[in-house]
């Protein structure tokens, strides 16, 4: 009985999880613009999309975007978790993570409205009339990265027996070369972790991209949210239909090597042992 | 190890160098920046001309600079002005309409346009002269414009209980309409219906027109925006209200059983999207080249099959092989006798409402959903 019940509370959940994404699927390959009336199998949509310039290039845009944030953000995140780490004073360490924090718990809209607010200040006073551009995007998406990669990071740092860096430099090592060889190697499962986070936030980003974005470079989420004057074109169904699959394959590609490199590890593990 | 360190110098380096190649440089290139509704200009699909790509290229031609046109798409006229009241970011052309550009004009928003650089004005239909947003025609020049008719399914009403808005009030077909879930248009339905000015700012008249909305509830299947395309198409709801050329696309698209069908009632609401260039514009004549540029008779046709919706330009609506392809049935929706339109227009067209009415109104609204 029991396991009735949990099986069908399963269903439910995966049927709540991914039914909208099988039917935005299914209609993708509708030879008409309806979401109701499905009347021939066709690539018309695929065909369009792969003609839509506009659309394109804002997927481009969004790339474009996501990968520089994460960037920054991975290198500038996993600075200041080194940082944080290294702090004396337990009081000044809470302080400076809060802090850290609040670009997080912030609601987008209070973030994106006063980001825009201090482009636009910033703008007047240096006598800017186009203020807002790529820069003032790529700052802002850095900024609402940024605690993602610090809070993936910071718990490696601490896992790590301190004694390990002074042990390298015992050895000869400089301290960046100690860095280099002891502690990145720790840290790098978290930046991972944290850089695609990082990665994902910034490509769903819509709020604050939305007050931060100015003439020229416009985000997919933008484009798509623009196109309710009108209906969605199913061209969108299209592309989110792409980026379903590309993702989906990804993951699974990540896991898989993550499967085998933790097999090689337990096998060396067991080699050092014997 | 160290090679992975320096990919992300490398990274950031890359990073800082975009953040400063954008806010510097520019200042030699031709830019136009363009900020226009969503969907609502030819792209190149289904072997349409692209006509953003189209004006970069007639430009280099013509002139022998090259220039850049910025494209980017707002969702609503609110969206667009406070982009624009922010004076974070400076457009050179946009397309607002009717009531928002009767707005921006008081407000100081908008430049008066040079018609010695838009010659293909002449071509504008002589009846979107001296329209109440732009009585002088000093700020736009017209774009697109569409009339709110009713939908309905022939399989499923009569075809004599059509003609005026009582359809939508009719009982033999409750729990098959569709309403407006939007106060400004749902209350347009009655007040058109009742003879109301929709822009009356006598309160007992607005609580008339809320009254028979309380009255038509029980009918009404559900109250919707885009989701009519949906339920008209696959035959869910028989009867709704919306602009004729949303009507071609549930046309296109409707089930097999269903046979959709279209008419004006005899008061209506009319829009009209017209290009303006802001005040915050950066280079006006080039503004005034692009628009003039839209009005031609190539890219101006293209937009307006796209769309959909109709145009106020005769290349356009003279123009042999648009009327082809839009159909006989289709160009005599979209292009009813225009005859006395600024008149009509100037007198049933939804305005800009203060504050105070917009307050009632939407408690008004309240109420009605409530019940």
């Amino acid at each position: 009985m029991r396991k009735i019940i949990s099986n069908i509370l399963t269903a439910m959940v995966y049927i709540f999880l991914f039914a909208p994404i099988a039917v935005l699927v299914f209609f993708s390959f509708n030879d008409s613009k309806s979401l109701s009336v499905f009347s021939d199998p066709s690539f018309r949509w695929y065909r369009e999309l792969l003609r839509d310039r506009n659309t394109l290039e804002a997927v481009r845009n969004s790339l474009i975007l996501a990968a520089s944030a994460t960037g920054v953000a991975t290198v500038m995140g996993t600075g200041a978790a080194w940082g944080i780490d290294r702090l004396r004073s337990r009081w000044y360490r809470s302080v400076i993570n809060t802090v850290t924090d609040i670009p997080m718990t912030n609601p987008d809209i209070i973030t994106g409205i006063s980001l825009m607010l201090m482009f636009v200040f910033a703008g007047r006073l240096f006598g800017m009339r186009n203020t807002l551009n790529f820069g003032t995007m790529l700052i802002a998406h850095v900024t609402f990265c940024l605690p993602y990669v610090i809070l993936q990071v910071l718990p490696k740092l601490q896992q790590m027996d301190r004694a390990l860096p002074e042990a390298a430099m015992d050895l000869g090592c400089t301290p960046f070369r100690a860095f280099l060889k002891v502690e990145l190697p720790e840290m790098l499962p978290g930046i991972i972790t944290g850089s695609i986070m990082a990665f994902t936030m910034s490509l769903d980003d819509f709020v604050i991209s939305y007050f931060t974005s100015g003439t020229g470079f416009e985000t997919l989420p933008i484009r798509i949210y623009s196109m309710t004057k009108k209906t969605v074109t199913p061209k969108m169904y299209a592309l989110a239909t792409i980026i379903f699959f590309v993702t989906l394959s990804l993951l699974l590609v990540i896991n898989h090597i993550e499967n085998s490199q933790d097999k090689e590890n337990q096998k060396k593990e067991k080699q050092a042992i014997n | 190890m160290k090679k992975k360190f320096k990919t992300m110098i490398l990274l950031l380096s890359a990073a800082l160098a975009m953040v400063l190649s954008g806010c510097g440089g520019s200042s030699d290139k031709l830019v136009l920046n363009v900020y226009n509704w969503g969907e609502y200009i030819s792209d190149g699909s289904d072997d349409s001309l692209d006509t953003i790509r189209a004006f970069e290229d007639w430009y280099e031609e013509e002139y022998g600079t090259k220039v850049t046109v910025n494209y980017s798409t707002y969702p609503s006229n609110e969206d667009m002005y406070s982009k624009l009241a922010s004076g974070a970011a400076s457009y050179d052309v946009i397309i607002p309409s009717d009531y928002m550009i009767a707005r921006m004009a008081k407000e100081g928003m908008l430049q008066p346009l040079n018609f010695d650089n838009i010659p293909n004005y002449q071509y504008i239909n002589q009846s979107f002269h001296g329209l109440y947003y732009d009585p002088e025609d000093t700020y736009s020049v017209p774009y697109t414009y569409g009339i709110v008719g009713v939908i309905y399914d022939a399989n499923k009403v009569d075809e004599a209980d059509t003609g005026s808005w009582d359809l939508m009030w009719n009982e033999k077909y409750a729990g098959d309409i569709l309403q407006y879930n939007n106060s400004r248009d749902a209350f347009g339905t009655a007040m058109y219906k009742l003879g109301i000015d929709v822009n009356t700012t006598d309160k007992a008249q607005w609580d008339r027109a809320a009254e028979e909305l309380i009255n038509q509830r029980g009918l009404v299947k559900s109250y919707v925006m885009d989701e009519i395309f949906n339920m008209m198409e696959s035959g869910e709801a028989a009867i709704g209200s919306y602009y004729a050329g949303d009507y071609f696309v549930m046309k296109e698209a409707q089930a097999e059983q269903v046979d959709l069908r279209f008419y004006y009632p005899e008061n209506t609401n009319f829009f009209v999207d017209a290009m303006c260039i802001p005040t915050c514009a950066q280079n006006k004549e080039l503004a005034e080249i692009f628009i003039n540029f839209m009005l031609s008779e190539q890219a101006a046709v293209a937009n307006a099959e796209f769309i959909s919706y109709a145009s106020p330009n005769r290349l356009v609506y003279e123009n042999r092989a648009y009327i082809e392809d839009m159909g006989q049935d289709a160009m005599e929706v979209l292009y009813p006798e225009l005859g006395d339109f600024a008149e009509k227009y100037n007198k049933l067209a939804y305005r800009n409402m203060d504050g105070e009415m917009l307050d009632y109104l939407n408690s008004l609204w309240e109420t009605i959903k409530l019940n």
